[in-house]
């Protein structure tokens, strides 16, 4: 079993969070092998971001994502760049708060509109929480319930209340668009 | 953070814990991508375990600082990135000559000059060997995986306090920046080495002793501990004050090079892996040989006869493996390298013209991928076998 993970947006979206605490859930709370690697501008905000996640039950030796098996995308720019690139019969998440145009591409398309929850929830900042829930959610890949516990240890304290909601509404909405 | 539960670490932060595992106790630094977490962790690991973190002006004086503070007796590291390895060059001979232990970590990235500072290099391969002035050698080791970069940094402290001189880890951002399952060995499993104390007291003390013996090296006395003595980046004779006379020169010169080389076989050495029956070698080392190995075991899935080497200890060179492969009459030897031929060149030197060496050079940041090291080895299969 090797399952590669892409997470596109721009800077300052949570997208590299996002993947670290994926590849650490998978890390710490299963048998699986796991890396995370990105890429990223010299800017901090609003230049493009993407972060990998590899899940396997066998050595990982290169650690860049080629054809991800699910792609997150928060940006159009991350959709148009990437989602060519998925492998055939593969998932798209796409946040439709910010992806507009989705043209056919061969891979399941689950629409929801991630950085509109996350605002509604209170801010929009944990819409990358939001995300993890639902690519959790939408792929099995790791237990809930771990993936929780790795997000409330790594995010900032006093946010643990915000993220968690967060992270549920993503499981939630994975329940109803499935 | 020690213990058998698997973590996601990142390369940088395992170089972190894996100093402090050794015993680090001072940290002097400016911070710069991709070394930055680095700087950052040992601001925030430092005080946690008796240390002191200091964030200098610039890199030269981060570099004088680690030199002064293994002079006073505490286990000192820096980290920086090609533009900070430049300045650090200076002091890192004055470290050579006045035999001060100290880690120097270099995660590469691209350059020259500022280059892409978020992208991966392999580029100070020789800056690393040859970066300051004067007849020295170096010793260079370069991880290939986080657990590695844990574990190398605890080797690069032994290395630097058993042989008295600076240790450079060669990282590369691939490395650096990767997060990655590790279970880290237990404090139990580690071998530390701490520095040795002088036997003889002050006024009788030799602070650059010459024994005739490479063995044998003489222990340096921390300051503040009631020896004086002279440290200068001057040729110097066995009191540590200067000397302009040829043979006692030529002496200090010869012994401190010959320290480090009578040592060279107690270096890591290089992974190994199908190279018993291989046809055509790939060798490669840090982030690369991630690649390197991939391509190798797709290969041998592919029938393919490929064997890696991947030196583990960069400087000095590891002329061994690769005199094992050139007695095998391989059909071709590979070096990748996010770089444009620096490895390449001693490969070349030890293989001579028993087969042809192939670099395999990527720039601009980009990771070499298993398939193209892969088309080369099939390339290498079907040129060989026509010849």
């Amino acid at each position: 079993m090797r399952r590669e993970f892409r997470l596109a947006g721009a800077g300052g979206q949570g997208l590299i969070t996002a993947a670290i605490i994926l590849a650490a859930a998978a890390a710490e709370h299963t048998e699986y092998n796991a890396v995370q690697s990105q890429s990223y501008g010299p800017e901090s905000r609003g230049g493009s971001s993407k972060a990998d996640v590899i899940i396997a039950d066998e050595e990982i030796d290169y650690p860049e994502v080629k054809n991800p098996d699910v792609l997150l995308v928060m940006t159009q720019e991350a959709f148009d760049k990437f989602a060519p690139g998925v492998r055939p019969g593969g998932t798209i998440i796409v946040d439709d708060t910010y992806v507009k145009d989705v043209p056919p591409v061969d891979a399941n398309i689950m629409r929801y509109s991630i950085s509109a929850k996350a605002k509604e929830l209170g801010r929009e900042i944990v819409a990358n929480i939001v995300a993890l829930g639902l690519l959790v959610g939408v792929t099995g890949i790791v237990p809930e319930d771990a993936t929780l516990q790795s997000v409330l240890a790594r995010v900032p304290k006093g946010t643990e209340e915000l993220n968690e909601k967060a992270f549920l509404a993503g499981v939630q909405a994975a329940k109803e668009i499935v | 953070m020690n213990g058998s539960k698997p973590k996601l670490l990142q390369g940088n932060e395992a170089c972190v814990e894996g100093a402090i595992a050794a015993g680090l106790k001072f940290f002097a630094g400016y911070p710069i991508t991709p070394s930055t977490e680095i700087a950052e962790l040992c601001a925030a690991r430092l005080p946690q375990v008796g240390g002191k973190f200091l964030q200098m002006e610039d890199e030269i004086a981060s570099m004088a600082a680690i030199c002064g503070a293994s002079l006073a007796g505490r286990k000192s590291m820096t980290a920086t990135s090609g533009p900070g390895f430049s300045l650090k060059q200076e002091n890192i001979g004055f470290a050579v000559e006045a035999e001060i232990p100290c880690v120097v970590v270099d995660v590469q990235r691209v350059g020259p000059s500022t280059g892409m500072p978020t992208s991966a290099a392999q580029g100070d391969v020789m800056q690393a060997r040859w970066g300051t002035h004067g007849d020295h050698e170096i010793v260079v080791l370069s991880p290939s995986s986080v657990l590695e970069a844990y574990t190398l940094t605890v080797t690069a402290f032994n290395i630097a306090e058993e042989l008295r001189t600076p240790v450079i880890l060669l990282m590369d951002e691939m490395v650096g920046h990767l997060r990655e399952k590790v279970v880290l060995p237990e404090k139990s499993e580690l071998v530390v080495r701490d520095r040795a104390k002088p036997d003889l007291p002050p006024g009788q003390y030799k602070p650059y002793a010459d024994y005739g013996d490479p063995a044998k090296i003489a222990p340096l006395a921390a300051f503040g501990e009631g020896y004086k003595y002279h440290v200068t980046g001057l040729t110097h004779g066995e009191d540590g004050f200067p000397t302009n006379n040829p043979q006692a020169g030529a002496t200090q010169i010869k012994r401190i090079n010959d320290k480090i080389t009578y040592r060279k076989k107690d270096l890591p050495q290089a992974e190994e892996l199908f190279t018993d029956d291989a046809e055509v070698f790939v060798f490669s080392f840090g982030g690369t040989a991630r690649s390197a190995k991939k391509a190798v075991r797709d290969a041998r899935a592919a029938g393919l006869k490929a064997g890696l080497i991947r030196p583990v200890t960069i400087w000095p060179f590891l002329e061994e493996p690769l005199l094992k492969a050139k007695a095998k009459k391989p059909k071709a030897v590979i070096v990748p390298e996010m770089n444009l031929g620096q490895i390449v060149r001693p490969v070349k030197r030890v293989i001579g013209d028993t087969c042809p060496v192939v670099g395999l050079n990527k720039l601009g940041g980009q990771y070499i991928e298993p398939d193209e090291i892969l088309e080369a080895v099939k390339e290498a299969i079907l040129r060989g076998s026509a010849s």
